[in-house]
Parts: structure tokens; C-alpha cells; sequence
């Protein structure tokens, strides 16, 4: 076995053993504990308000434009951060070009508004 | 935006304490046109959200777009003569992210080219069928720009962001016919079958990065070149992913199962650029990874491209010739032709390269102006694309009758068309490698496609009462707006001027070599 596959080993190993753990903790619990089903037990809140209605309920469509906007600042969100801590040493150079990302994103902004998307419908 | 993200990863590696950091070369005469093709898309689209006028005269869109694809084939020009010049050379741009060469330059233009036919195309065909136009234009544009960043992509990882670019805005494009449910079935299917395959082509980058330590191509290639790897499983891997990534995207068989489907169901003029630009874009990266950055190790993915190309040649053929519909008949024959380009590929020999940019330079303006007549013919609806709805067209509509006849003996290798040249050069090539029954299926391989091109022109011809039952007198009624009339007689004109004096593209073809430029 080459260098390479062995050191993925321990991977194996580690899984194994968290798999093995599992086991026998969920297993001394079910041999150890008494074992007296009651309907109530099986209850969404076995005490508190009683569950009424489908978990599948639809959601609004409309939310979806909102999630899209909101992944778009998102990412940009995750490129700010590192560059602002580092202004000082991109310089000019880092500044140009983080205008030009946030000048692009605000330009799908423009075109997302002048679609009447953030009209709330 | 590429030039950020590029950057800045590349910074991120090399972040001293509070030392400035250096700040690569960015290059922006060689960025030229793949920056007005990207920054075009976005300013097109912000200009038409804006403007009322813009907006609601739809010609403007394609008018813009066409101006913008013609200035970033224009930036191309002197740029190929910068790289020409024996005295400067090939250069790298952004920090050596980008290599622009000769290669790289002519499928840039290429890929302009495809941007304007398919603009005028798009004109007409979505003023016939009602739908909102400016951002098929954008998309278009930015698919352009995600083409030619695949063509000039020095590092594994700005081939990917091209693909993705090129890819992402493809799916949309294959949906963006709403009233039809085949455009919604076609963008889903190729959405998804293009994430796998780019999960692949990622995945083969990984292994190629963990075999060589890095994802520059220039990096592979000396790496490869310094170092024997005892033991090169992992390499192997790599590159068998990074070619079935491709093989996808150049809807090579088995991998390109996907192309008759979304083919058929896509808007014709997208599908028209789907089989142009993609395929140039994807052969052009396929060229970088395999023949520049692996050439070490032609031995090893030669077999692979060799059993790919025959099989693309001879399936495509055969499928094609039992099909009824005219765009999946010429989808599966646009699978053969990327079998033959694949033949080109295959002898990884400079001859085979310049082989392969005229015949995709050639299959460009024969795809496209196929695809736009069959666009014409299709009707409101985009539906008539059976081989009955082509009885008569002879009769009613001459011309276009006699420009798809030209195109249609293009695709099948007649002489005095840029297809003859076409198909000639790639044999030639393979003969010239000593690869004799590769050029010998080829050759069978277009006679097997001869007889769907056949069917289609007999079918024109037929009369439309000729076999009886319920026919109109006189074939089908077809209106011609004037830009898709200019779109096939651009491409009628370069198909014929190519087969009769294939010189001046043959010269542009051997200059156009694909070299691997370091950063200098």
C-alpha cells in the first residue's frame, strides 16, 4: 500500500471507530433502560399545544427573487471582508478593483429593479 | 471581474505581514476582447433597463450587440499581429492567468464571429415568436466571453470560470423560449447534465493538482517534463476526468447523449450558437489542457481521443441517418463533425492543429446558417421542423432552398465548399501521423452522413404535392427578415469563398498554433 492510500487510514480508522462508538452508546442506552411505549409518548409535543395541520405548507414563490438577491450580496459580502482587513497593503490597486466587483453587482441590482422584482407583490 | 478574482487568490497566497503587495501585470490591450465582450453583455443590459427606448425597440439589442462583437473581433486584429510579430511574441496577461497567442486569438475571433450571426438571427426569429429580447443578447455575450477566456486559459482554474461562464449562461439561454415546453425540458436537461460534467471537470483538476503540485498549465507541463512519476495513477485519473468534462461539452459520444434533446427543444438561433461558440470554446481548452500542458504524456490520452473520435464519427452518423426531424438530424451531425475535429485533435501534431482551427472556422459559418434557415422554416412556434414541412420549399422560397442546399453539401464534404477543405485537411493530417484507418473511417464516416444531408435537400425539392395526400400547391410560406437573410449570406459567401480559395484561412490557421507562454 503506497504512502498515499495509507495515510487515508486513519480516516478509515477514525470513521470506524466514531461509527462503532455510536453503536454501542445507542445500544448499552436500549439494553439498560425500561421499555413502556404509550401512545402520547409518540406525539409531535408530548405535552403543549397539539400539532394542527401538514408540515408541507407552501411558501410564497414571490420569496424566492429575495433569496437570489440575497445570495448575490452574500458572496459579496464574503469577498469584502477579507479585502477590508487588507486595504491598506492592495493599495490603489486593491480599491480599483474591488470597485469594479461592487459596480458590477450594483448594475445587476439596477437591472433586478428596473425588472419591477422588488416590487412587492 | 475575472481579473479580481484571479488576483486576488493569487494575493492571498503571498500576503506578507504589512509589505504592499505586488501587483501582477494585467496586460489590458491583450484583456481587450474578452473584456468589451463581458463588459458589453453587462452594459447592454444595464443600457436597456434604463433607457426606455433602448428597451422597447428590440432591433436596437441586436444592432448593440452586433457593434460589440464587432469591436472585440476588431481588438483581435492587432492583437494577432502583436503575437505574429516575431520580434514580441506570444505574452501572457494577469499574472500569467491568461496566455495569448496566436491560438488563442483566432478562437477569440471565431467565437465574435459566432456572436454577431447569432445576433442577427436572433432578431427576427424573436420578433416571430414575441418573446423579450435583451437579455438573450446579453447572455449570448457573456457566453462569448466565457468561450474565449476558455481559449486563452493558462491555469486550470480560469479554464473553469470560462466554462462555468460560457455553460451557465447556456442553460438560460436553452429555457428562454417560455412558451414552449421542449426550450424548458432542454435548459433543465443540459442544466444538469452540465453540472456533472463540470463536477468531473473539477474533479479531474483536483487530481491533476495533486499529481503535480500545481494548476498552471505552464506548471503541469515543466513539472511533467522535470519529474517521472513512478507512480502516475493519480495524473491518469486527472486527465481521464478532465476529458470527459470535455467530452461533454463538445457532446462527444458516449458523453453527448444530452445534444439531440436540448438541440431540438433550444431557441434555433441559440441552438445555432450552442454548436458554434460552444464547440470552439471547448476544443479550444481541450487543445491547452491535453496538447500544451500534457503533451508529456500524449501516450497516455491518445488511445482515449482516438476511441472518442471514432466513436462520435460513426454513432453521429448513424443516429443521425434515421432521424425524421431536421434540427436532431443536424444535432447528430453536428456530433460527427465534432468527430472529426476530435481526429484532428488525436494526431497532436502542429499539422493537426491548423487542421482543426479551419475546420472549426469552417463548420462555424455551416452550422450557423444551417441552423438559421432551419430557424426561418420552423414558423411561429419554432415547431415545423419535420423533414415534410421542407416539401416544396424549393418551390416557394428559392433562395433559402439554395442556400441550405449550400450548406447542407458543406457539412457533407462536397468540393468547391469550405467543408471539402475542411474534412481534407483533418484526413490529411491523420494520414500524415501514419494513422491510416483513423483517416479511413473518417472517410467512411462522412459517406455514412452524405445521405442525411442528401435527404434533407430531396426533400426540399420534392414538390410538395408529389406524394398526394392533403398537400398545399405550393410548400411552405416562409418570411425572411432582413438580418437573418444577412446572417446566412454572410455565411453562404464565407462557406463558398472558403472552398474555392481556402488559402487565406489556411495561412491564419498555421500561424495560429497554440504555444504555452510562462510569465515571463
Amino acid at each position: 500500500m503506497s504512502d498515499f492510500l495509507r495515510s487515508y487510514l486513519t480516516v478509515a480508522i477514525f470513521g470506524g471507530l466514531a461509527v462503532v462508538l455510536l453503536g454501542a452508546l445507542l445500544g448499552v442506552g436500549r439494553l439498560v433502560r425500561p421499555n413502556r411505549p404509550q401512545e402520547q409518548k409518540y406525539l409531535t409535543y408530548e405535552s403543549g399545544v397539539d400539532a394542527v395541520g401538514s408540515a408541507w405548507s407552501q411558501s410564497h414563490v414571490r420569496y424566492y427573487i429575495f433569496a437570489l438577491l440575497f445570495v448575490m450580496f452574500d458572496v459579496e459580502a464574503v469577498f469584502i471582508f477579507p479585502w477590508s482587513t487588507r486595504v491598506e497593503a492592495y493599495d490603489v490597486y486593491g480599491l480599483v478593483e474591488m470597485a469594479i466587483f461592487i459596480g458590477i453587482l450594483t448594475l445587476g441590482l439596477v437591472y433586478a429593479w428596473r425588472k419591477k422584482v422588488l416590487r412587492w407583490v | 471581474m475575472i481579473a479580481t478574482l484571479v488576483s486576488s487568490t493569487a494575493l492571498f497566497a503571498q500576503l506578507g505581514e504589512t509589505t504592499p503587495i505586488d501587483t501582477p501585470e494585467i496586460e489590458w490591450s491583450a484583456l481587450m476582447p474578452i473584456l468589451i465582450l463581458a463588459a458589453g453583455g453587462i452594459l447592454l443590459l444595464t443600457l436597456s433597463s434604463l433607457v426606455r427606448s433602448v428597451r422597447e425597440t428590440p432591433s436596437a439589442h441586436a444592432a448593440i450587440t452586433v457593434i460589440i462583437a464587432l469591436a472585440s473581433g476588431a481588438f483581435c486584429v492587432p492583437l494577432w499581429q502583436r503575437v505574429q510579430d516575431p520580434s514580441r511574441g506570444p505574452l501572457t496577461a494577469v499574472a500569467g492567468a491568461l496566455g495569448i497567442d496566436g491560438f488563442s486569438v483566432m478562437a477569440t475571433g471565431l467565437i465574435a464571429v459566432t456572436v454577431i450571426l447569432t445576433a442577427l438571427l436572433l432578431d427576427g426569429y424573436l420578433r416571430r415568436e414575441g418573446l423579450d429580447s435583451v437579455e438573450f443578447y446579453a447572455l449570448v455575450l457573456l457566453a462569448g466571453a466565457g468561450g474565449a477566456i476558455m481559449a486563452s486559459a493558462n491555469d486550470l482554474i480560469v479554464m473553469f470560470l470560462g466554462l462555468e461562464a460560457l455553460s451557465i449562461a447556456i442553460y438560460v439561454l436553452a429555457a428562454m423560449h417560455h412558451r414552449r415546453a421542449e426550450s424548458q425540458e432542454a435548459g433543465f436537461k443540459y442544466l444538469i447534465v452540465g453540472a456533472f460534467s463540470s463536477a468531473f471537470f473539477l474533479y479531474g483538476i483536483a487530481m491533476v493538482y495533486g499529481a503535480t503540485g500545481t494548476t498552471s498549465l505552464v506548471g503541469i507541463a515543466s513539472f511533467l517534463a522535470a519529474n517521472v512519476l513512478l507512480r502516475n495513477a493519480m495524473l491518469l485519473l486527472g486527465m481521464a476526468l478532465l476529458l470527459v468534462g470535455f467530452a461533454f461539452k463538445i457532446a462527444a459520444v458516449p458523453f453527448g447523449g444530452w445534444a439531440p434533446d436540448v438541440y431540438e427543444g433550444s431557441p434555433t438561433p441559440i441552438t445555432a450558437f450552442m454548436a458554434a461558440a460552444v464547440k470552439v470554446g471547448a476544443f479550444a481548452g481541450m487543445i491547452r489542457v491535453f496538447y500544451l500542458a500534457l503533451s508529456v504524456q500524449i501516450d497516455d490520452w491518445q488511445p482515449l481521443i482516438y476511441a472518442l473520435a471514432v466513436l462520435t464519427m460513426v454513432v453521429g452518423a448513424i443516429l443521425a441517418v434515421v432521424q425524421t426531424n431536421v434540427k436532431r438530424l443536424l444535432a447528430y451531425s453536428s456530433i460527427s463533425h465534432a468527430g472529426f475535429v476530435l481526429v484532428a485533435v488525436y494526431t497532436g501534431t502542429t499539422v493537426g492543429m491548423s487542421a482543426m482551427m479551419f475546420y472549426l472556422a469552417a463548420y462555424i459559418f455551416m452550422v450557423i446558417g444551417s441552423f438559421g434557415v432551419v430557424g426561418l422554416v420552423s414558423q411561429r412556434g419554432d415547431a415545423a421542423h419535420s423533414l415534410d414541412d421542407y416539401k416544396g420549399l424549393s418551390k416557394s422560397r428559392p433562395g433559402i432552398a439554395l442556400a441550405f442546399t449550400v450548406f447542407l453539401l458543406a457539412q457533407a464534404g462536397v468540393p468547391f465548399t469550405s467543408g471539402f477543405f475542411g474534412k481534407f485537411y483533418v484526413i490529411s493530417a491523420a494520414v500524415d501521423s501514419k494513422n491510416y484507418i483513423l483517416a479511413l473511417v473518417a472517410m467512411l464516416a462522412s459517406v455514412i452522413a452524405a445521405v442525411l444531408y442528401l435527404k434533407i435537400i430531396v426533400s426540399m425539392y420534392l414538390s410538395a404535392d408529389d406524394d398526394g395526400a392533403a398537400a398545399t400547391a405550393s410548400g411552405p410560406t416562409v418570411s425572411i427578415p432582413l438580418t437573418s437573410a444577412t446572417a446566412i449570406g454572410i455565411a453562404v459567401i464565407a462557406t463558398l469563398v472558403l472552398g474555392v480559395l481556402p488559402n487565406i484561412l489556411v495561412d491564419l490557421a498555421n500561424d495560429a498554433v497554440p504555444v504555452l507562454v510562462a510569465l515571463s
